[in-house]
């Protein structure tokens, strides 16, 4: 019996999330009477795997084979539903991210597991097994309960503490053996996002609408951004437009986001903007407009002009940590 | 090549949600359906292939899973331009049930790709199109931000952390596709409406499928504080705010 956890790996480094993902699977297996379990597939160093040891593991599979360099979620959910059955898992747990998204459903099918995607607490209940996700993009929240003996669940970024835990755990090299059908995709091209704090990474994220005026506008915002060691964004309007770039969009069509700090600046705060935001832990808005509906999901707002305020907010933070 | 759309139906994105029956089922009194919005972005891209008579595409599908109020949203997806519509007359009770039901359809007659949006807007579940390749044993492509169609070549990008990525893969595949795939929806034409009255919705009768998960119910989020507002003029007072109130920087 286990709690399987599936920990990516980004050119053999873990990330943040990664260790989250480990501190709830641990979480889970202490409710579920067991232990927990990670799989990292392709390669990387032992220094590195034992990091998951630091959360939780108690055992960490380390999976490299042939065909596993480009994702394909049909040849990975296999691996991963090999060792789950191996591992006698009974919950299996992956990151809400692209890839988690891609190969939950398949593991669902394969295992006859129920999914309950996108969750951000620990379930409610272990019997029956309900877990608590976000529905009607983010405008109510679903107690949803699997009703299978394994159960898979998705991790939504950002919303379950890292806890630390003493512990050596066990190591095992395990050899993935290529599926009979072969990888069918072939990756062509890929362009990388290089310097920029990742979006969906970010604990702080300074994001700037139409309010800002111009594209040329985006200087301070950026500046704001990096002394916050934030990444950037902006709602739809200002992506259609071209202004910046369509990897930056939140909202309900673009990305979803929970960082720490969300600032939203001259972002008027439509619904569907904040279907990508409103699980953002403290929302900061400006906005000329005293009754521009982001003041009703902010917790802080300034009434005043970006182009004013942002130099003021730049230098304040500037202060601070001179401090 | 045969495209199937894979749709689902879903109520407004500026609909006040609100729930009835003991908070177990969204209250639809006053509630306008739509296409679910990636639907409708995955819709317009095959008719954009189709519409190209380099690509190959011949024929644009629908296939939904619901009961018959949901038929004027099918013929909303119709007029913008498929050519047929297959219902399969099933409350969509989960994410399994749904796509046991569409492998079902495809089985019966297979088509060489396969589209279904990321989500839909009620649920967020972001199961059904990875549910349903593995029931097809087909490969999935998810993230899906582009498809492309040039020399008998199909150019697929999809989104990875941090960036892009441009695939290649042999039909028959399951696209799972979300921002970026069409840049607007395309609206339906007075042309297009009058045509889709006589256009076919295939009505098939589901098969026996079991459902995984179960919503035992809903709550709507608690409410919030009011905002508190930070003079214009003192930008400083909001930054230690955020530094000893808030904690976050």
């Amino acid at each position: 019996m286990s709690v399987l956890v599936y920990t990516e790996n980004w050119d053999g480094k873990f990330k943040k999330s990664s260790f989250e993902l480990v501190s709830y699977a641990s979480k889970v297996a202490e409710l579920v009477n067991t232990v927990p379990v990670a799989l990292s597939i392709g390669k990387v160093d032992r220094s590195e795997l034992e990091k998951l040891g630091k959360y939780g593991a108690h055992k960490i599979i380390h999976a490299t084979g042939d065909q596993m360099d480009v994702f394909d979620a049909g040849l990975f959910a296999h691996a991963i539903a090999d060792m789950a059955i191996r591992e006698g898992a009974t919950v299996i747990i992956l990151s809400n991210s692209n890839s988690g998204k891609a190969l939950a459903p398949r593991l669902s099918v394969k295992l006859k597991a129920g999914l309950g995607s996108g969750v951000s607490k620990l379930p409610l209940s272990i019997s029956p097994f309900t877990v608590y996700k976000r529905a009607y993009s983010g405008n109510a929240y679903a107690h949803l309960t699997i009703k299978t003996d394994i159960k898979i669940l998705t991790l939504v970024q950002n919303s379950f503490e890292l806890i630390e835990k003493n512990g050596t755990p066990v190591i095992e090299e395990v050899t993935l053996h290529p599926d009979g059908s072969g990888v069918k995709i072939r990756v062509t091209d890929v362009q990388k996002q290089t310097g920029k704090v990742l979006l969906t990474d970010a604990e702080i994220v300074v994001s700037g609408g139409r309010g800002m005026k111009s594209p040329d506008n985006w200087g301070p915002l950026e500046e704001l951004a990096g002394l916050l060691d934030a990444a950037t964004a902006c709602s739809r309007p200002v992506s259609d437009e071209g202004w910046r770039g369509h990897e930056e969009h939140t909202g309900q069509t673009g990305k979803i986001i929970n960082p720490n700090l969300y600032i939203a600046i001259g972002i008027s705060g439509a619904t569907q903007h904040l279907a990508g935001v409103s699980s953002s832990k403290y929302i900061v808005a400006v906005n000329t407009d005293k009754d521009a509906p982001i003041f009703e999901v902010a917790q802080y707002g300034i009434v005043g002009d970006a182009m004013k305020v942002l130099p003021r907010l730049i230098e304040a933070v500037r202060e601070i940590k001179a401090k | 090549m045969r495209v199937l759309v894979c749709m689902s139906q879903v109520p407004d994105t500026t609909t006040r949600v609100k729930f009835v029956d003991d908070n177990k089922k969204l209250d639809t009194s006053g509630v306008q359906w739509i296409i679910n919005p990636w639907d409708e972005l995955s819709l317009t891209r095959a008719l954009e292939l189709k519409d190209d008579v380099n690509t190959g595409v011949k024929s644009v599908t629908l296939a939904h899973v619901g009961l018959a109020t949901s038929e004027p949203t099918l013929r909303k997806a119709l007029a913008i331009g498929a050519d047929d519509a297959i219902r399969v007359n099933a409350d969509p009770v989960d994410a399994f049930y749904v796509a046991s039901q569409l492998a079902e359809v495809t089985k019966k007659d297979p088509y060489d790709i396969i589209l279904c949006g990321i989500e839909s807007s009620d649920h967020n579940g972001s199961n059904v199109g990875g549910m349903l390749a593995e029931l097809l044993d087909l490969p999935s492509v998810s993230g899906v931000s582009g498809i492309h169609i040039t020399g008998g070549q199909i150019q697929i990008s999809r989104e990875i952390d941090g960036g892009r990525e441009m695939v290649t893969l042999p039909v028959p595949f399951v696209a799972i596709v979300q921002k970026g795939i069409a840049k607007e929806p395309r609206i339906a034409a007075m042309r297009g409406i009058m045509m889709a009255r006589t256009k076919v919705i295939k009505v098939v009768e589901p098969v026996a499928a079991k459902a995984y998960t179960e919503v035992t119910g809903f709550e709507l989020p608690k409410p919030r504080a009011a905002c508190r507002f930070i003079d214009p003029e003192r930008p400083k007072l909001l930054i230690e705010l955020l530094q000893n109130e808030a904690k976050v920087i």
